[in-house]
Parts: C-alpha cells; sequence; structure tokens
C-alpha cells in the first residue's frame, strides 16, 4: 500500500461514504478516520490483496463505533447535505431527492449492502468479506433493503428532507 | 424447473449472481410472473438513480485534509505519531517534573531549559485564556466556524492529534471558531462558543499531558471564570465560563460526551 494507491481510492471512499452517512462533512470525517486507521494499521496489510476491499471493511469498522456511541453525536447536520448535484430526471426516474431522503431511512446495515451492491458494485463474496458477515446474510440484508426502499419510495412519497433523523 | 424463486434469487439475478443454469430458468419463471418483473425493473431504477445520485462525488475536488491524509499519516496512532518538537516537549517536560523533587536538577534544568521551568496548571492557563480572548469583540478567535475544516485540521496538524469542536447546540452554545495558543511547553487549542445572550465559553486543548493520569471531573474559579476541567489520557480539557457551576457542569458533561475516544 502506498500514497499513490490510496489516492486513487479516495473518490471511491468519498462516494460510498457519502450515500452511507448522508451528511458531507459527516462522510469526509469518516473518510479522514479510514485512512488514518489504515495508516496506522498498515502490519495488518498484506500485499497482493484487494485495498477496496480493505479499506471499505475499515470504515465499516470505524462507523460500526461511531454508531455505537452514546446519544449525544457529534455529526452536525449539514443542510446542505442533501443538495447534490442533481441532473434533470424524467418523471419514469426515481427522483434523487426522494431517494436521498428514503435511503436514509433505511436501517444502516440494509444501506450498506445496498450500497456496496448497488452503487459500489462489489460481488456479494466482497461484500461478505468486507462487512465480515455470511453470504446468507448479505442476500437477506440485500432483498430486504432493495424492497424496503421501494416500498418507502412508493408508499410514503416525498418525505421531509431537512433532517436526517439518526 | 424450479417452480419458485425466492427474493433473494430475484436479487441474485439482477446482480448476475446466478450460475447460468439458474438464471435460464429464473428468466422462464419470470414470463409468468409480470409483478415480479416490475419489482426488477423499480430495483434497476433504483441502481441507476443511486449512480445518478452519487456519481457526481466522483468528480467533486478532493479536500484537502483527505489528500494529506491518504500521502501522510500525520494523525494517526503509532510510532509517527509523535513530532519531533512533541518528543522534545515531553523531555523538558519530564526535565521540569524532575527538577521539582531536587534542587540541584532544577538549579542544572532551569539553567538549560528555562522554557520549561514555569509550569501553569491547566485551569489557571484555560481561564486566563479565556480572559484574554472572550471579551474580544472584533477578532476573539483565529479561524471562525464557517471556516471548521480548515480549523480542525489546521489544529489537528499543530497538536500531532485529531481536535475537534464538540456541539453545543443543544445547550445553546454555538460555535464561534478556534485558535492556537502556546501552552507549557507546546501549541494548545481553544476554542470559543457563544450562547444567544452573547454569554462566551472557552473549550481549552492540551496535549502536554505526558502522565497519563486520568482525572474526573475538577472545578476551580479562577477570578469570575469559572473552570471545570479533566485529563483524559495525554488530553487535559479545560471549560472556562463566567457562569454558574451547575451550568457549566451540564456543558461540561456533554463536552465530555462527544470527546470520549473512540
Amino acid at each position: 500500500m502506498d500514497s499513490a494507491a490510496l489516492l486513487a481510492e479516495l473518490p471511491r471512499l468519498r462516494r460510498y461514504a457519502r450515500a452511507l452517512v448522508g451528511d458531507r462533512m459527516a462522510a469526509d470525517d469518516l473518510v479522514q478516520d479510514t485512512l488514518e486507521r489504515a495508516w496506522s494499521r498498515l502490519d495488518r496489510w498484506r500485499p497482493g490483496s484487494d485495498l477496496r476491499t480493505w479499506l471499505f471493511a475499515i470504515m465499516h469498522n470505524l462507523r460500526i463505533d461511531q454508531l455505537r456511541r452514546p446519544a449525544v453525536e457529534c455529526i452536525p447536520i449539514d443542510e446542505d447535505a442533501h443538495l447534490l448535484p442533481v441532473r434533470a430526471s424524467q418523471s419514469d426516474r426515481i427522483e434523487l431527492d426522494n431517494l436521498a431522503a428514503a435511503l436514509a431511512r433505511l436501517p444502516e446495515e440494509q444501506r450498506a449492502v445496498l450500497l456496496l451492491i448497488s452503487l459500489e458494485e462489489m460481488s456479494y463474496a466482497e461484500v461478505a468479506a468486507t462487512l465480515g458477515i455470511p453470504l446468507g446474510t448479505v442476500m437477506s440484508r440485500l432483498s430486504r433493503g432493495r424492497e424496503h426502499l421501494r416500498q418507502i419510495l412508493a408508499g410514503d412519497g416525498p418525505s421531509p428532507r431537512l433532517r436526517v433523523v439518526r | 424447473m424450479t417452480t419458485t424463486v425466492t427474493d433473494s434469487e430475484l436479487n441474485a439475478f439482477l446482480d448476475g449472481e446466478l450460475t447460468p443454469a439458474r438464471r435460464t430458468e429464473v428468466e422462464l419463471w419470470l414470463a409468468g410472473h409480470p409483478e415480479a418483473v416490475m419489482r426488477l425493473e423499480h430495483f434497476l431504477a433504483q441502481r441507476d438513480a443511486l449512480h445518478r445520485l452519487f456519481d457526481p462525488v466522483l468528480d467533486e475536488p478532493l479536500p484537502e485534509a483527505l489528500i494529506q491524509a491518504a500521502q501522510t499519516p500525520v494523525r494517526s496512532a503509532g510510532w509517527w505519531r509523535r513530532q519531533p518538537w512533541q518528543q522534545i516537549a515531553a523531555g523538558l517536560l519530564v526535565a521540569c517534573v524532575g527538577a521539582a523533587g531536587g534542587w540541584f536538577a532544577r538549579d542544572r534544568q532551569a539553567a538549560a531549559e528555562p522554557i520549561a521551568a514555569v509550569s501553569v496548571p491547566l485551569p489557571r492557563q484555560a481561564a486566563v485564556a479565556h480572559a484574554v480572548f472572550s471579551p474580544d469583540v472584533k477578532r476573539p478567535v483565529e479561524i471562525r466556524a464557517e471556516q471548521e475544516d480548515q480549523l480542525v485540521t489546521w489544529l489537528s496538524k499543530r497538536l500531532g492529534t485529531p481536535v475537534r469542536p464538540p456541539r453545543l447546540g443543544a445547550l445553546g452554545f454555538e460555535l464561534i471558531g478556534g485558535r492556537l495558543l502556546p501552552g507549557n511547553t507546546g501549541p494548545v487549542a481553544q476554542f470559543m462558543y457563544h450562547d444567544g445572550a452573547g454569554q462566551r465559553l472557552t473549550l481549552y486543548v492540551s496535549t502536554e499531558n505526558s502522565g497519563h493520569r486520568d482525572t474526573a471531573f475538577r472545578f476551580a474559579q479562577e477570578g469570575p471564570v469559572n473552570v471545570f476541567y479533566w485529563i483524559d489520557g495525554e488530553f487535559g480539557y479545560a471549560l472556562s465560563a463566567g457562569i454558574p457551576k451547575d451550568e457549566l457542569a451540564k456543558l461540561a458533561t456533554a463536552v465530555y460526551a462527544q470527546l470520549e475516544p473512540r
């Protein structure tokens, strides 16, 4: 692992973190913590293994730690968090604003699996390795996550997007 | 042909995770199950929308702090964590503490390292810093909360360890910004907050505690300034304001909860 390899992974780490966490600053903080932990655990890095999976696994563990911390979270609610660049969308497509809000309402474990597969395009086996869960769990969380997201988008319509309920 | 296709298989079909034989079976099954086809189409639309929503992040310019974190392990735990100045500072502090025990040593060290001879207790340092900067109307801080990213990166870099202002909005105090200050042996950070009435509160963060003796909350009063302080590993924290002790205690509890190391 070297700086160049880490730099090359940065855009994807940021994309996943943004989708997972929602808030821009909190997401970048998570990425930064991930990079730092990667450096500090360099001795555990096996040359030749998949750097992306390793980094995503580190990020996942940090995120778990974050979520386990007690109630008062040091996560600012960024009003602009969901004001991502939005391209013109057609009526038969999912509205992106709705999607951001719906995604935030998914349970974290479903959101993570869904994003790693649908957005990061990892294989089921890679997701299992990254999250440290059995393949069967990956599949059940994925199928529940996608269905859950479908129902939120279909049933509840647009929900308030100013506050992310954590 | 198997007569049932599970939800998981439907998803695996979408993600290309089925064997070719099973894939063909599912395709045949789908021909007789239009509602499953509609769900598949929706899942595809989800995937498409996720990319439209988040792919723009890939093209964003990378924040400087992240580029640095990718290139240099500045803030990480490990042997490289201690910057040269920190090692020197730690040496000076040890020398100073040692000096307190012996007259000869004190003389020698004081002569050699006059800078370390005066070690001001944490609550005093914090109270003085509070008294000096909090009344300043125009320039109470060096970097304002609007540039919080920069503030955090800069202070973390200078202190050689991650520091971050806690959120006290729930208790009515908003961050104004922060500054770097000289402590006993090196840099310390000060974050400043204010409430709706203009009351100012400062959090003093020092990393000079090489003794590593944690303490519970302690209270000190320095003139009109009340201070709650505690030591957590190498960190010393002091929360200062001219507000009643019980109110300050609540704020200190909130700060402590957020600063707890992972």
